[in-house]
């Protein structure tokens, strides 16, 4: 079956027009596939013009050359009421809804629906509440906007971008400013929102770890140079990832999927329950150590069990740690 | 065609009263009869004492031996009255429409510059034209309406530019500094008009920027009320955008509101308001500052289909009293309408800013 593509783009030019018909070019030649039912992540350093694409994607900018077509047609041919139907945005601007409850700011999603005192039916009450619903903020409908915490308050950004029923949903870095839990809860949310409504769903993130895990597919953006797009398991083994992130100093560990600081050269060797060597290997990493196997010659640590780790020093004398801040210091020393 | 105005009036009617939580609904019995008695205490109380039988049967058509009661009563006390009633509501409205529109809670009709624009027009008429207010009734109308329509011209001046302005600066914030600094440059003429001014003419403008609601005869209030109520009206219709301005002018356009024309109507409307009514009473403080304030703590929201309305009931109410203030109890004096406006304003502007952190629509 041929996949349908929500947003699509042929040689598209992003950037801004300037003062006598000269453009600053952000980005060139863009060929880009949004598909529906899908998480699509853009990845990119600062400044690598990812706000600028979601922008031109919102249709807040217009594009400096080639061709956007949303759900086939193209952009141009869109009016702006034709285009609220089609694109729900969620974004990191300021709102001053604080004073109206959860249920009032998700009917404004209901906007390009309603008539001119946006009155609302009884099919929109009901939309509204669905969309409540899929985000699972509904027992908080009656309460004010300023009242939520940032977690809820992006979920109901989100109900108000269903409540707008739209096809395709572009977010502008939806997790930046929440808490661990909160990140994961509304990744998870757009993942099953993607695939329960074959939403096509569009995000600007820094978050790499959370890309990786719940990403379908990784857009890869950094000025000059090709856009990447693909899997992120295939992105990571192409070494796209190390292209991309790898910088002075920090490169991409590819069996983690982390970005790491140094390169770690000292070898020292880890056996023992997997957990606990899991993590001793990553405080090593951090100070600058590479786990390898065990080998006579070098420092070796045998993991026993949590609270017990087994070191034997170069010239064979055993200690015993219980913590890794003794491993540490312990290594520091020697 | 007549299908379609009888669905239109549905709608509105619709849009203000459903949808709206249970003890919201109270307020507009509330405020009507508050606005009520405030209205017939405008006409029964004043400077003079007239007893109130003599008020009704004025108001009635009934003849009264006293000339002079009678003309009180129609000439001054009832386009007093209905003016002020206007005058609150458009104030209101048009600073609530403004706080809206710049998303900044200290956004008023004289922020923007468009009173210190009525003003200057004002200026140059009474202080160089030789045009007057009718403070002295002996004036030739003609000066009167000069000074109406400086004040008008200059208010418009200013919301030209600032419609102007608008269009280039994207950011609203920096358009109201814009506003800021040319309600500066206004003053600053002002006050070159005044200083090579003649005394007497000083006094006059000084006068006129005190504020009065009784400059008004009942010769000219049809004409402010058409003004005011085509204003009033316009704001109403403008609720559905102004919600979505709510979200900041992004989301807006994203739900297909029209951000550029929604600006212009709603500082066209704005202005039309403020400069109606510091044509003809002069610029009046706080009223558009502090009531849209009042009326989202009484609603306790910030939605608009609510607070349109009430805003425009509470500034009534606001004025009325102000105008009832205005006259010492037991005495003929009677105060300047800006030294009361404070009073009444100032405190709530301080509870608001204080309170900032409890009040959920500084969010």
């Amino acid at each position: 079956m041929e996949k349908v593509f929500a947003i699509e783009t042929e040689r598209l030019s992003i950037g801004y027009s300037l003062k006598r018909g000269r453009q600053k070019v952000v980005h060139e030649n863009l060929n880009l596939q949004l598909v529906q039912g899908e998480v699509t992540c853009l990845l990119g350093l600062n400044g690598a013009g990812k706000s600028t694409l979601l922008r031109t994607l919102c249709g807040f900018q217009p594009p400096l050359a080639g061709e956007i077509r949303l759900m086939g047609k193209a952009l141009a041919s869109y009016s702006q009421m034709n285009f609220s139907l089609t694109v729900g945005v969620v974004l990191t601007e300021k709102t001053n809804a604080g004073g109206i409850t959860v249920y009032e700011l998700v009917s404004l999603g209901r906007h390009p629906y309603t008539g001119f005192f946006g009155q609302l039916k009884k099919r929109d009450h009901i939309i509204i509440e669905q969309a409540l619903e899929a985000v699972g903020i509904s027992h908080k409908s009656s309460n004010y906007v300023s009242e939520l915490s940032d977690g809820e308050h992006q979920k109901v950004m989100i109900a108000k971008a269903l409540a707008q029923e739209c096809p395709i949903i572009l977010l502008d870095e939806p997790t930046a400013f929440l808490d661990v839990t909160s990140r994961i809860e509304t990744m998870v949310l757009l993942h099953r929102l993607a695939m329960e409504q074959q939403k096509a769903i569009l995000l600007s993130t820094h978050d790499l770890d959370l890309a990786i895990q719940m990403g379908d597919c990784l857009w890869l953006q950094e000025k000059g140079r090709p856009m990447a797009c693909g899997a992120p398991e295939d992105l990571i083994m192409s070494g796209a990832f190390e292209s991309f992130f790898g910088k002075e100093g920090i490169t991409f560990d590819p069996t983690t999927g982390k970005l790491n600081t140094k390169k770690p050269t000292v070898p020292v060797g880890v056996e023992g329950d997997y957990l606990v060597s899991y993590w001793v290997g990553n405080a090593l990493i951090r100070n600058g150590f590479c786990p390898a196997p065990v080998k006579a010659g070098q420092i070796n640590i045998r993991c026993v069990r949590v609270g017990e780790l087994v070191v034997t020093l170069k010239d064979r004398t055993e200690k015993k740690c219980s913590s890794i801040v003794e491993l540490v210091n312990l290594l520091k020393f020697c | 065609m007549e299908v379609l105005l009888l669905n239109f009036w549905k709608q509105f009617f619709l849009c203000i009263f459903a949808n709206m939580k249970k003890q919201a609904l109270i307020f507009y019995p509330l405020l009507l009869i508050l606005l009520s008695i405030l209205l017939a205490g405008g006409l029964l109380y004043g400077a003079v004492s007239i007893p109130i039988e003599s008020v009704i049967d004025i108001l009635m058509g009934k003849g009264t031996e006293h000339l002079a009661w009678q003309n009180i009563v129609w000439q001054s006390r009832l386009p007093q009255a209905v003016t002020a009633l206007l005058a609150g509501a458009s104030l209101a409205v048009s600073g609530l429409l403004l706080q809206t529109l710049f998303r900044n809670p200290l956004a008023g009709p004289s922020i923007l510059g468009i009173s210190d624009g009525a003003n200057l027009g004002v200026a140059a008429v009474m202080l160089y034209l030789g045009g007057s207010l009718s403070l002295v009734a002996d004036l030739p109308i003609s000066g009167y309406l000069a000074v109406i329509l400086a004040a008008f011209g200059g208010a418009v001046c200013v919301l030209g530019l600032i419609i102007y302005f608008s269009a280039k600066v994207k950011n609203n914030v920096m358009l109201l500094i814009i506003g800021i600094m040319i309600g500066y440059l206004a003053s600053s003429l002002i006050s070159v008009l005044n200083y090579y001014a003649s005394t007497d003419k000083v006094h006059a403008f000084v006068m006129w920027g005190l504020g009065n609601f009784s400059g008004v005869s009942l010769q000219q209030l049809p004409y402010f009320v058409g003004f005011t109520v085509i204003g009033l009206l316009l704001s109403i219709l403008l609720i559905k955008p102004l919600n979505a301005l709510l979200l900041g002018e992004m989301y807006a356009a994203n739900l297909g509101i029209k951000i550029k024309r929604t600006r212009i109507l709603i500082l066209f409307c704005a202005g039309l308001l403020t400069a109606t009514t510091t044509a003809f009473c002069g610029p009046i403080s706080f009223i558009g500052l502090a009531v849209p304030h009042i009326a989202r703590l009484l609603l306790g929201s910030s939605n608009h289909k609510m607070l349109v309305p009430v805003t425009l009931l509470v500034g009534s109410c606001v004025a009325l009293l102000c105008n009832l203030l205005m006259v010492l109890p037991g005495t003929n004096n009677v105060f300047p309408l800006n030294a009361v406006t404070p009073l009444l304003g100032a405190p709530v502007i301080i509870y608001v800013i204080v309170n900032r952190k409890n009040i959920q629509y500084f969010d």
